[in-house]
């Protein structure tokens, strides 16, 4: 029981202990909590995303262009952006989708840095420049809340579709796709819904930041955005959304301290990925999950 | 005025087939989607560059050395990282595409960047063509992708481990049943596939400066020729080169140079939706593996 | 009704230069247990994924009920009714029992067949393994897929296949690596499937034990039908017995 207390109370326990610049980081490190969740519903649909930024830029994007073009007001924008997001994302994936996984995996590294380009090249939406002095988030504590909710919303959401049946046929798509087929299960429509709402939660996280920061431009689909939600999950542990969430919550502040390296962060995450990848698949969650239900553990001696 | 379309068509499309030769190569029969591929040919042209300028041997010995310590780039990152994971497409996947990461964004941590690290092209000057001046170096790129796709052909035919290659690429286990070591054999695929990109460096790069962008340009390039032809399949690369280097070309003369990567977007979109094996692709989309 | 309750016509299918099945036609009518057989690559199997849509054809019409689903994708073809089983098991190895048969009940074909809500698929997925004979208070229905013995992960093979209440049952090399005895416990299952009214087609090598339930039986050979008719009568015929013996 205690492990899901911990991110309920423990989040606005932080919140009250921190500094202005801490709740900083805590709101980034919630934001990419949230991709990092959304890159683990994709995993267990067996879907390897190497492109969360999509969703992140897409969603900032359309937020950020709203509030822009109409002035409308983040608790407007954001969820817009959310949902407009999602729609984008998964419209883009859709014919890939049906193909084999590598392909799918290939467009989604592919399409952010393409579109980085279209950006660049077309001038729309700000262009090189991008978006600025958007509409901000009425206080902190808004912000912080907001980006809370929505990071309780998805992590007990997505557990919750996981142990459903729903989340069960996903896995199922997972390791088995011909045999939930010949079960009259429409897969490739099963795995548009994962898609759409897994990307949601990207998108929330890049429509949030773009009112948290007041901008939005080309770096919304930068590179950071695909690859630490990937490290996080790997070091937490892929398999398990409170792993996912413990993984950014380790690395994203860590990230923060280590400001001072500046571009030799990215690196550092890409080695620590291969690095799990390769030698401990397991990942921490499941590690200090095992060492407590040793703890707790009773064993039954026959008489 | 369309010659010289004509004639900068042919180079860039020679030069985006030297580009996804090894990236086509390495995937269609070690079955791994290398996505390290990018940061090995940046990685090749910094290896040149170094060797040439710092260590001081002449252009063409670092030119050589760059291209075989490339390989064994690629051969070391397959027997350290990617045989540990082998058959784990997720891990592979993951795997590769942080150690390019890794790569790409080290040397731009290192900040090498900037206008001094060029490369010295193989042969100086301009040759007129059909009315068009074109560098000398770019008739040897021509030269170099012949060379090295006449080569390839003899290889995949001709020698044992060629023909080991197009065995694991047709059927894996039957190839394993026939003794072949499909691990050695996976491995120097993408020792090879790293070799070319390498070979492609070298004789691309001098014609303009070594930029970390352009790991990741290649990598999307690569990606497009091979969607486009078909993964696996040599004579799709050839094809899809030349018609994505010919729309390159037209659509930078009509529209600008930035939209030439939409015309990789729009090509690897559009044939995903309409086709997606590809032109000659041999593998199906959705698996018929009973 | 009327009419054969599965029409095939003329199918064919090519993979690059290999005819696996060049023209196959054959009538299935309600009730009947069809077997399907041939020496090795004669096209059975792909005569199955074509027939419930995981291969398209390219010639040739399939109709299930006079109604022509020739083409259709394999998830449609199972809502029809169709059930089918895989030659190469692979269960969900880290799931339970049960919860393997979860995933399949949760099919737009069970809701509609249980009026339009799922219930408690944990439930029924237990009732369901009770048909096959996995006893509610032994331990296999709570038991990983991948520590079940062969035999037991084809009789859960054949669970996937009744949770969709099938009209039409195809069962493809169901019997292959088991034991006498574990063929002979299966045997009963799917004449309980006939006597419920189901049509079975089955694809077999195990031709002593498929003669027991199949009245009617298909030879192919190399993509063609070489003979049609009851047991005893094909394999006597001069073609089949090449095709399985070859020539002098």
């Amino acid at each position: 029981m205690a492990p899901r207390a911990l991110p309920l109370a423990g989040i606005p326990l932080a919140a009250l202990l921190l500094d202005a610049y801490g709740r900083k980081v805590l709101v980034s490190t919630l934001t990419f909590a949230l991709l990092t969740l959304s890159w683990e519903l994709l995993a267990m649909t067996g879907i390897v995303s190497l492109g969360q930024a999509l969703f992140f830029g897409l969603g900032a994007y359309v937020a950020g262009a709203l509030n822009h073009a109409l002035g409308w007001p983040p608790l407007v924008t954001v969820p817009l952006g959310t949902v407009g997001g999602a729609a984008l994302s998964t419209a883009l994936l859709l014919p890939v989708l049906r193909l084999r996984r590598i392909y799918f995996s290939m467009v989604t590294l592919v399409l952010p840095l393409i579109l980085v380009r279209v950006i660049e090249a077309t001038k729309v939406l700000g262009g090189t420049e991008g978006l600025h002095g958007l509409a901000p988030f009425p206080g902190q504590p808004v912000e912080l809340a907001v980006a809370t909710l929505a990071f309780w919303a998805a992590l007990f959401g997505y557990r919750r579709l996981a142990g459903s049946d729903y989340g069960l046929v996903l896995q199922g798509i997972r390791d088995n796709d011909r045999a939930v087929t010949s079960a009259g299960i429409d897969v490739h429509a099963c795995r548009a819904q994962a898609l759409f709402l897994a990307s949601a939660a990207g998108a929330f996280a890049g429509a949030f930041m773009t009112h948290a920061y007041m901008f939005v431009g080309m770096p919304a689909f930068a590179l950071d955005y695909s690859i630490l939600p990937i490290a996080a999950a790997v070091v937490g542990g892929v398999g398990s959304f409170a792993g996912a969430a413990l993984g950014a919550f380790i690395l994203v502040p860590l990230s923060e301290a280590l400001r001072g390296l500046g571009g030799l962060r990215i690196v550092l995450y890409a080695l620590l990925l291969v690095v799990f990848t390769v030698a401990l698949p397991e990942g921490v969650f499941h590690y200090l999950r095992r060492k407590y239900e040793q703890r707790e553990r009773w064993v039954e001696v026959e008489q | 005025m369309w010659q010289g379309t004509l004639v900068y068509g042919f180079v860039n499309s020679v030069v985006l087939a030297l580009t996804a030769l090894g990236f086509n190569l390495t995937f269609g029969i070690g079955g791994v989607a290398n996505f390290a591929y990018g940061a090995l040919y940046v990685l090749a042209g910094f290896a040149a560059w170094f060797l040439g300028r710092s260590a001081g041997l002449p252009w063409p010995a670092a030119a050589v050395l760059a291209v075989v310590l490339t390989a064994l780039a690629g051969w070391a990152t397959c027997r350290l990282v990617l045989l540990r994971v082998r058959g784990l497409e997720l891990s592979e996947v993951i795997a590769t595409f942080g150690i390019g990461l890794a790569i790409l964004e080290t040397f731009r941590f290192l900040g090498l960047v900037g206008f001094e690290y060029t490369l010295p092209a193989l042969v100086e000057g301009t040759v007129e063509i059909a009315g068009t001046f074109v560098d000398a170096q770019r008739l040897v790129i021509v030269g170099v992708g012949g060379a090295l796709a006449a080569f390839l052909w003899l290889f995949t035919r001709y020698t044992r481990t060629g023909l080991a290659f197009r065995a694991i690429a047709q059927d894996e286990r039957t190839a394993l049943a026939l003794g072949i070591d499909a691990d050695r054999v996976a491995a120097l695929s993408v020792a090879f596939g790293a070799g070319l990109a390498a070979v492609a460096a070298v004789v691309i790069l001098p014609l303009g400066t070594i930029a970390v962008e352009s790991g990741y340009d290649v990598l999307l390039n690569a990606l497009a020729v091979c969607i486009v032809g078909g993964l696996g399949s040599a004579a799709g690369v050839v094809v899809a080169s030349f018609i994505l280097g010919y729309a390159q070309v037209v659509t930078a003369t009509a529209l600008g140079p930035h939209w030439t990567m939409i015309v990789s977007l729009v090509a690897i979109l559009a044939v995903l939706a309409l086709r997606p094996s590809g032109l000659f692709g041999r593998q199906k989309e959705l698996e018929e593996r009973i | 009704m009327s009419g054969p309750l599965l029409e095939v016509r003329g199918l064919v299918k090519h993979f690059g230069g290999l005819a696996a099945v060049s023209g196959v036609d054959f009538d299935l009518h309600p009730g009947e247990v069809l077997g399907i057989i041939g020496p090795n690559g004669s096209g059975k199997t792909t005569l199955v994924n074509l027939i419930t849509g995981f291969v398209r054809p390219d010639a040739g019409r399939v109709a299930f009920r006079g109604r022509d689903i020739t083409g259709w994708a394999p998830h449609r073809v199972a809502r029809l009714g169709i059930a089918r089983t895989f030659q190469m098991v692979r269960p969900f190895y880290h799931l339970p029992a049960y919860k393997n048969l979860v995933i399949v009940l949760r099919s737009p074909r069970v809701r509609r067949l249980a009026g339009g809500a799922w219930g408690d698929l944990d439930e029924v997925a237990v009732d369901l393994l009770e048909e096959v004979g996995f006893e509610r208070d032994s331990a296999v229905p709570w038991k990983a897929a991948g520590a079940l013995p062969h035999g037991y992960l084809k009789r859960l093979e054949l669970a996937r296949c009744i949770a969709l209440r099938p009209d039409l049952v195809i069962l493809d090399e169901l019997f292959s690596g088991l034991s006498p005895a574990e063929v002979g416990s299966l045997v009963p299952l799917i004449e309980r499937l006939r006597e419920e009214g189901r049509t079975i087609l089955m694809v077999e090598h195990r031709l002593r034990e498929l003669f027991r339930i199949a009245r009617r039986v298909l030879v192919l050979n190399f993509g063609g039908k070489i003979a049609e008719g009851p047991p005893e009568e094909v394999m006597a015929s001069e073609p089949v017995r090449l095709a399985y013996l070859g020539g002098e």
